[in-house]
């Protein structure tokens, strides 16, 4: 007796009824007044966007011919735009014979990229790795060896051209942005106020400036008969932007890092630059990797600045194609939305990266 | 043992010394900045005087002789340089502010949205963060301004999506009020108002907090709020008169005139700016624990004051530090402002610039005003910042 009638109790809870179930997976959009409101203008606005968008990309765009076709349109995408300029937008100027260098360069970055971001590869052998592919891009690239013609850095442009100052830009900025937090922190007031002021100035000014005065300025403090290339001297001002807010990320992981550990090493006999580098470093770096990955997310966007001061990165080369005479004026929403593709998903892959890092502290794998 | 290692050794006691070593560090540094400054310095006068370019802020007096398409004092171009740098510098204060007004309305709305119990709402506001967040800036600016200029209809069949607001490819042009000194009398009154009343509001604060005695002190501290602008609206007489658009047959006039390109720059930067301040709205009230939400329940609070005495001033400790950092960048970012051409201090420095030749100075003077304006707001925020930071005692 006692079973049928708990055998009875239970029975609802193993199997709802399925109009309970349905209650429960729409209750949070129809649920009240107020939230079936909600829902339905959402679904309205949604459902807009998205037709507005099928006639745009599909329904009235053209898919075939030239500028011509594409003149006369009514409303929709003008897909040979793209198909045409595709290869101009993504390597630029690059001789276009050659164009499978900067595209080679490319995948040997994507792939050295990928094999980084896997925690199990995390060893002292991606430095040499890194090195090798470093090695290869610039020969790929620059060439003068192996039968490969030179190309100058003037007729570098596009996705490379974005991709290597962002990645000169943050490795050369990080080992600077280290040493001027670990300088910020020094118990030495000269060191401290000199690193205080370096990265207080650059962050209290735009980009654009410090581009400015690398472009303009550079060449008047060299010596007598030394130039330096305009990508150098824009990759310079790169670095140095990218160091100062790195040394403040890094700062924030220094800081997090209680004074028992410095006191641990320092009673350990370890010195300075040991303890650093052994005890604070190590645990102060974990923490910052995901706002670091954050802070690159910034730095990528952030080179499209190189444009203003004559640089042909992907977003002006984008750009130029959208001038080009044959379809100045045609595509210029194409030409915007497919640069604004290309950037969001890097930028989005590396921001769903760093929430991988996140999650992965947070459940203490490291 | 001879007398010299007795010397070395004292000597090396000295560089094995902590505190010597610190002195000798800093010296090095210190030098080492100094000399690389002097280095550059030096390679740099031998340059312009080779070069024949003329030094120092002196044009800064000469005839500018261009023109500024957005002042809001009166600009010439026989004015000087000087007050070129002027206009500039209140057109980057001008767009930042609205921007950064407009971003935290925006970003309020999103970032509570975001919080919503319907998915839909929810998720739809997480794909606005995500498409501004990750694709850049200057990108947008670009594409808004290409939006403007090439898709909307020219002047003559410009859109109306209000009555008197007019949308073309010549930019937004809406009512406004004809101001006069009087109105400025009228707002520096109300100013003063406010003030007052906030000192009447703390002073009764102060003496509950002190006497524990419940004071009426609303009517003084609205009286303090609404006198003052009464009386000088009675005294000066603002004229009323609003600037209506109108409407003739190639052009508009009259009504207040955006450019396109001040249109695109606003609408840029509040909107990038606008996905941060979602993001730390939601996480600054998130931050809040659900028990605060049910302690200020279990007193007797209602949602609403339980909102606005808990929950919001805590938040607010999460919210205000990350604030600063994004109405900073907004303003920083104002001077992508010379990719699509409005007249901003970066601008006007560069039009100065390639008149005169003098690079360095223009960028010298650039790069101080946003140094000193990017200080100020931090130092206002963070004197803002301490007065809602946790008390420790």
């Amino acid at each position: 007796m006692t079973t049928t009638a708990l055998q009875a109790a239970q029975a609802p809870l193993r199997r709802p009824r399925p109009s309970a179930t349905w209650r429960r997976r729409l209750g949070p959009f129809i649920g009240t007044p107020v939230n079936a409101v909600i829902t339905a203008v959402c679904l309205a606005l949604l459902l807009w966007a998205l037709s507005a968008a099928y006639r745009w990309g599909v329904t009235n765009a053209i898919t075939e011919g030239g500028p011509q076709a594409c003149k006369g349109r009514a409303g929709g995408a003008c897909w040979p735009f793209l198909a045409t300029k595709l290869r101009f937008m993504v390597f630029g100027y690059f001789p276009y014979d050659q164009h499978w260098r900067p595209l080679a360069a490319l995948l040997v970055f994507f792939s050295a990229c990928g094999v980084t971001m896997m925690p199990r590869f995390w060893s002292r052998r991606l430095v040499g790795l890194w090195a090798g592919a470093v090695a290869v891009i610039g020969v790929l690239l620059y060439g003068g060896v192996l039968g490969l013609p030179r190309v100058e850095t003037t007729k570098w442009g596009g996705l490379p051209l974005s991709f290597m100052l962002a990645f000169v830009g943050l490795s050369l900025g990080f080992p600077l942005g280290l040493l001027l937090a670990l300088a910020r922190m020094s118990k030495m007031p000269a060191i401290r106020v000199l690193s205080i002021v370096f990265i207080e100035v650059i962050r209290g000014v735009p980009l654009i400036s410090i581009l400015f005065m690398a472009t303009v300025m550079l060449p008047l403090f060299m010596p007598e008969g030394v130039t330096i290339d305009k990508l150098l001297r824009a990759q310079v001002a790169i670095i140095i932007f990218a160091a100062a807010y790195i040394a403040e990320t890094v700062r924030g992981g220094l800081q997090a890092i209680p004074r028992g550990q410095f006191e641990a090493a320092g009673a350990l006999g370890l010195h300075y630059w040991q303890s650093m580098r052994l005890i604070v470093l190590p645990q102060a770096l974990k923490i910052v990797i995901p706002p670091l990955v954050n802070t690159f997310i910034g730095f990528f966007q952030d080179t499209t600045l190189v444009i203003i001061v004559g640089l042909l990165d992907f977003l002006d080369t984008v750009r130029s194609a959208l001038r080009d005479p044959d379809w100045q004026g045609i595509a210029v929403i194409e030409g915007y939305v497919f640069a604004a593709a290309v950037y969001f998903v890097f930028s989005y892959g590396m921001g769903a990266y760093s929430r991988f890092l996140e999650r992965r502290r947070r459940m203490g794998y490291d | 043992m001879s007398v010299p290692t007795i010397h070395d050794a004292s000597l090396l006691r000295l560089v094995y010394n902590v505190r010597v070593r610190a002195i000798l560090y800093q010296v090095l540094a210190v030098a080492a900045v100094v000399l690389a400054g002097l280095y550059l310095f030096g390679n740099m006068s031998a340059k312009l005087a080779e070069q024949n370019i003329a030094t120092g802020f002196g044009y800064l007096g000469r005839e500018a002789g261009f023109t500024i398409s957005q002042a809001f004092i009166e600009y010439k171009p026989s004015d000087t340089y000087a007050m070129a740098l002027l206009v500039g510098i209140l057109n980057t204060v001008w767009v930042s502010a609205i921007g950064c007004v407009l971003a935290t309305v925006i970003g309020t709305v999103v970032g509570i949205a975001r919080m919503s119990s319907n998915p839909l709402l929810s998720w739809l506001m997480l794909a606005y963060v995500e498409a501004l967040r990750n694709v850049p800036l200057l990108l947008y600016l670009f594409l808004w301004y290409a939006l403007i200029v090439a898709i909307l209809p020219n002047v003559r069949d410009a859109l109306q999506p209000l009555p008197y607001v007019y949308l073309s490819n010549g930019g937004l042009t809406v009512p406004a009020l004809r101001w006069s000194p009087a109105h400025t009398g009228v707002l520096l009154a109300l100013l003063a108002g406010i003030a007052a009343a906030v000192l009447v509001v703390r002073r009764a604060r102060a003496r509950r907090v002190a006497t524990g005695r419940e004071g009426t002190a609303w009517p003084l501290a609205l009286a303090a709020l609404l006198v003052p602008p009464v009386v000088a609206g009675l005294l000066l007489q603002p004229e009323m008169a609003v600037n209506w658009p109108e409407k003739g047959r190639f052009r508009l006039s009259g009504g207040l005139h955006l450019t396109p390109e001040f249109t695109a720059l606003l609408v840029g930067l509040s909107l990038s700016a606008s996905a941060g301040v979602a993001e730390i709205v939601r996480s600054g009230i998130q931050s809040v624990g659900k028990g605060q939400w049910e302690a200020s329940r279990a007193l007797g609070l209602r949602d609403n004051g339980a909102m606005r005495l808990v929950v919001l001033p805590q938040a607010l400790r999460v919210i205000i530090p990350p604030m600063t950092n994004t109405y900073l960048s907004l303003f920083k970012n104002s001077s992508l402002a010379i990719a699509i051409g409005y007249p901003d201090l970066v601008m006007v420095s560069n039009t100065t610039m390639n008149q005169t030749g003098q690079a360095i100075e223009a960028i010298a003077l650039f790069m101080l005003v946003y140094l000193g304006l990017s200080l100020t707001i931090s130092f206002g925020m963070n004197r803002y910042n301490a007065r809602v930071a946790l008390k420790e005692r």
